[in-house]
C-alpha cells in the first residue's frame, strides 16, 4: 500500500454542502436559539429578574416557533426531506411537531406557576443537601421575605428537551434518531430531581431515569449497529428498501430490531420495559411529570410509528406477534397493577403504561388508519393527562402535594369544581364517550381491526374495561366520601395553570364532541417522506 | 446466503445479477480492490505491535538500566485522579469537590476536541460549509463555557 492509495479512500473531494429549507426547519432552530439564548440569560442576568426574563423568552420562543409552523403549514405541500436526508418533513412529523409545541406551551406554563407553591415548584439550590441546614433555611422565610425563588434552569431545559422531542419525530435516519434521542433525554433526567419538596424522592427519580435511560440508549445504540450491519445505511428508507430485497442475514435484522425497539418502548414508557416509570412520575415535580407524560409520550411514539411504518414495514410478518405480547403485557401491568396502587401520581403513571399499550395497538396497525388514529390518540392523551397533572399539582396539605389516594376522600365537598374536573379528566383516560379518550380508543381500535388484529383488539377491550375500575374508584372516593377533618385543600391556582389546566380540558372536551378538526388534519394522506 | 450481512466480494457479482431491480447504492457490494480490503489495516495492526513492543521494552529495560531510588511519590498514582484512599466514608479520608467540576469541564472540552480533530485534517475539503458549521459548534459550546465561567465554575475556591 502507497500513500496515494490512502489519499484516494480518505480525501473523497470537496464535500457538497446540504440544502437546507429553513422555512420548515425554523421551528426547531427556534426553539433551539431559545434555549441557548436562555442558558446566557443564566449567565448575564441578576438572580432576582432571572425568573421573569425566562418565563418570557420560554413562551415567546414556543410562541415564535409554533408561528413559524404555522406559516410553513400553510406552504407545505408534498413530503419532502431536508438536511441531507436526515429530517423528514412530512404530514406526520409537522403533526407532531404541532402537538408537541402546544403542549410544550401548557407545560411550560405549568412549570413556572409561583402561585401554588410559593417560590415555585423547584429547588433554590440543587446542590444542597436534602435535610441539612442550608436546605431549611432556603425554604423557611429568611427575615420575611419568603423562600428562595427557584432554580431557573429549569426554562432552557425544557426547551432543549423539546427541540429533541422535534427532531426525534422528524427524524429519518436512526442516527439523528440516537442523537435526539440524547438530546431529549439528558434535559429530562436533570428535571426530574429538581424538585423543592421530598427532595430526596426527586432527586431517587433522576438517578434511577438516568441509569436506566442511559442503559436503554445503550440497546437503541447496539440496535442501530447491528442494524447498519445489515443493511449498510442507518436510513429508514433504505433499511426497509434491504428488508424487501431479502438477500441479507435475518439475524442482524431481527436483533438489530428487538435492541432498537427496547431503547424506544423504554421512552415510551410501554411495559415490561416500564419500570422506571412509577418512581419516576412519583418523584419528578409535578409540572415536569406533566411535561414527561405527554411530550415524551408523543416523541416517543412518533419514532415507533416512523420507524414500523417507513423501515419495517416489509418485514411485519415476522415480528409483528412479538409486539402483539408486549401491547399485551403493556396493557395488562398498567391496568393490573394500576388498582393496587394507593398514590395518585403513581396510579396515573400505570395509567401511562396502559395507555402505551393502547398506543401500541394503534402503532402496530401498518396501515395510513392505524398511523392517523395513533396520531389522534396522542394529541387527545397528551392533553388530558398535562391537565390532570395540573390538577394533581393543585390538591395539597402542609407538607407539599397531598398525593395519597386517601387524602383525596370526599374532595368533592371542599372543592366541586376541582372534584368534577378531575372526574372528567379520568373518564376521558377511561375512554368514556364525549370524551377525547373515547374517540381516541375507537379510531385506534377500528384501524387494528381492520389491519386484522381483532384478538389483540378484544383484549384491549377488556384491559379498558379494567382500567376503567381504578379511575372510577377515585371518583367515588371524591365524591361519596366524607373529608378527613386535617384533609388537604385545594390551592386556588394563579393565571398560568389555570390557563394550562383550561386548555388541556377544553381540547379534551372539543376532541370528543367535535373530532373532526383533528382527524381531518391526521386523515387520508398522511404518507411519510420519501 | 451471507452470514453477518457482509456481502462478500465473491458473491458480489453473483447477487447483483439475480437482484433485477436497480440496487440502491448504500447496498452495492464493496469494490473488489484489495487495496481497500482488510491491507488498508495493516498499518494500524503496525502500529499496535510497535506500541505494544515499547511498552514491553521500557518495562523490562528500566530494572537493568535506572536508579532506584524508592520515595513516598513514588507509590503515589500517577496522573490517575484524585487519591483512591482513605474514602471518604469508611476511611474518615477527603477529596476536594472542585476536583469533579473540573473534570466536568474537561470533559466538555475533550468533546469539543474530539470534533475539532477530524474537522482540521479535512478543513480542505469541507470548504467554507465545514467551517460554517464547526464555528457553530463552537459557538454552541461557548454557551456552555460561558455560563460555567459567569456562574464561578472556574473558581477554584
Amino acid at each position: 500500500m502507497n500513500v496515494s492509495t490512502l489519499t484516494t479512500v480518505f480525501a473523497q473531494g470537496p464535500v457538497e454542502a446540504p440544502a437546507i429549507d429553513f422555512a420548515a426547519v425554523a421551528p426547531i432552530l427556534i426553539v433551539f436559539g431559545g434555549a441557548c439564548l436562555g442558558v446566557l440569560v443564566e449567565a448575564f442576568f441578576p438572580r432576582h429578574t432571572r425568573w421573569t426574563w425566562q418565563v418570557v423568552l420560554a413562551l415567546l420562543s414556543i410562541g415564535t416557533a409554533g408561528l413559524a409552523f404555522g406559516l410553513y403549514l400553510r406552504e407545505f405541500t408534498n413530503p419532502t426531506t431536508t438536511l441531507a436526508d436526515r429530517l423528514a418533513v412530512d404530514r406526520p412529523a409537522l403533526f407532531l411537531w404541532g402537538t408537541l409545541i402546544a403542549l410544550a406551551l401548557a407545560a411550560v406554563l405549568l412549570i413556572a406557576d409561583r402561585t401554588i407553591e410559593p417560590g415555585g415548584s423547584f429547588v433554590a439550590q440543587a446542590a444542597v443537601r436534602a435535610g441539612s441546614v442550608q436546605d431549611h433555611a432556603l425554604n423557611i422565610a429568611p427575615g420575611g421575605t419568603g423562600p428562595a425563588g427557584m432554580r431557573t434552569e429549569i426554562f432552557p431545559l425544557t426547551l432543549f428537551a423539546l427541540g429533541g422531542m422535534m427532531v426525534f419525530t422528524a427524524a429519518n435516519d436512526l442516527l439523528t434518531m440516537f442523537i435526539a434521542l440524547e438530546v431529549l433525554s439528558l434535559p429530562l433526567y436533570l428535571m426530574c430531581g429538581l424538585a423543592r419538596r421530598r427532595r430526596l424522592l426527586s432527586q431517587e427519580a433522576a438517578v434511577k431515569y438516568f441509569l436506566l435511560g442511559a442503559f436503554a440508549s445503550a440497546f437503541f445504540l447496539y440496535g442501530l449497529a447491528l442494524l447498519y450491519g445489515y443493511a449498510g445505511s442507518v436510513k429508514l428508507t433504505d433499511i426497509a428498501t434491504a428488508t424487501t430485497a431479502g438477500d441479507r442475514s435475518d439475524t442482524l435484522l431481527f436483533v438489530g430490531l428487538g435492541l432498537l425497539v427496547v431503547g424506544l418502548m423504554f421512552k415510551a414508557s410501554v411495559g415490561p420495559f416500564h419500570a422506571w416509570t412509577p418512581d419516576v412520575y412519583q418523584g419528578a415535580p409535578t409540572p415536569v411529570t406533566a411535561f414527561m407524560a405527554a411530550c415524551t409520550k408523543v416523541a416517543a411514539f412518533g419514532a415507533i410509528v416512523r420507524v414500523f411504518h417507513v423501515a419495517f414495514q416489509a418485514s411485519s410478518w415476522e415480528w409483528r406477534g412479538v409486539l402483539w405480547a408486549i401491547a399485551i403485557a403493556s396493557m395488562a401491568i398498567g391496568a393490573v397493577l394500576g388498582l393496587t396502587q394507593t398514590d395518585i401520581k403513581r396510579m396515573i403513571a400505570y395509567s401511562s403504561i396502559a395507555h402505551a399499550g393502547f398506543l401500541l395497538v394503534g402503532a402496530l396497525a401498518l396501515t395510513e388508519e392505524g398511523r392517523s388514529a395513533t396520531l389522534f390518540y396522542l394529541l387527545a392523551y397528551g392533553f388530558t393527562t398535562l391537565a390532570v397533572f395540573g390538577i394533581i399539582s393543585l390538591v395539597r396539605d402542609a407538607d407539599g402535594e397531598a398525593t395519597h389516594l386517601s387524602q383525596w376522600a370526599g374532595l368533592a365537598k371542599r372543592s366541586p369544581v376541582t372534584a368534577w374536573v378531575f372526574t372528567f379528566l379520568l373518564l376521558a383516560l377511561a375512554g368514556i364517550p364525549l370524551t377525547s379518550g373515547f374517540i381516541g380508543k375507537f379510531v385506534v381500535f377500528t384501524a387494528a381491526v381492520q389491519d386484522g388484529m381483532a384478538p389483540l383488539v378484544v383484549i384491549a377491550l377488556l384491559m379498558s374495561a379494567v382500567a376503567a375500575f381504578f379511575y372510577l374508584r377515585v371518583v367515588v372516593l371524591m365524591f361519596f366520601s366524607d373529608p378527613a377533618p386535617d384533609g388537604p385543600t385545594v390551592t386556588v391556582p394563579g393565571v398560568f395553570t389555570t390557563v394550562a389546566i383550561t386548555l388541556g380540558v377544553l381540547v379534551t372536551l372539543l376532541l370528543g364532541v367535535y373530532p373532526a378538526v383533528a382527524l381531518d388534519w391526521v386523515g387520508p394522506g398522511l404518507a411519510f417522506a420519501p | 446466503m451471507p452470514v453477518l450481512g457482509v456481502t462478500t466480494t465473491v458473491a458480489g457479482p453473483v447477487i447483483e445479477a439475480a437482484l433485477a431491480a436497480p440496487v440502491h447504492p448504500a447496498q452495492q457490494p464493496p469494490p473488489a480492490d484489495p487495496a481497500t480490503g482488510l491491507a488498508l489495516y495493516v498499518p494500524l495492526v503496525l502500529l499496535f505491535v510497535l506500541a505494544a513492543g515499547f511498552a514491553i521494552f521500557s518495562v523490562v529495560i528500566a530494572p537493568f538500566v535506572g536508579p532506584r531510588r524508592y520515595n513516598r511519590a513514588k507509590l503515589d498514582a500517577y496522573e490517575c485522579g484524585i487519591e483512591p484512599s482513605p474514602q471518604p466514608i469508611v476511611g474518615g479520608g477527603r477529596m476536594p469537590v472542585a476536583y469533579y467540576l473540573t473534570a466536568m469541564l474537561f470533559i466538555l472540552f475533550d468533546i469539543e476536541m474530539v470534533f475539532l480533530y477530524p474537522f482540521a485534517v479535512s478543513a480542505d475539503a469541507l470548504g467554507v460549509f465545514g467551517l460554517v458549521e464547526i464555528a457553530l459548534f463552537i459557538i454552541t459550546v461557548g454557551f456552555a463555557y460561558v455560563y460555567v465561567w459567569r456562574r464561578g465554575g472556574l473558581d477554584w475556591n
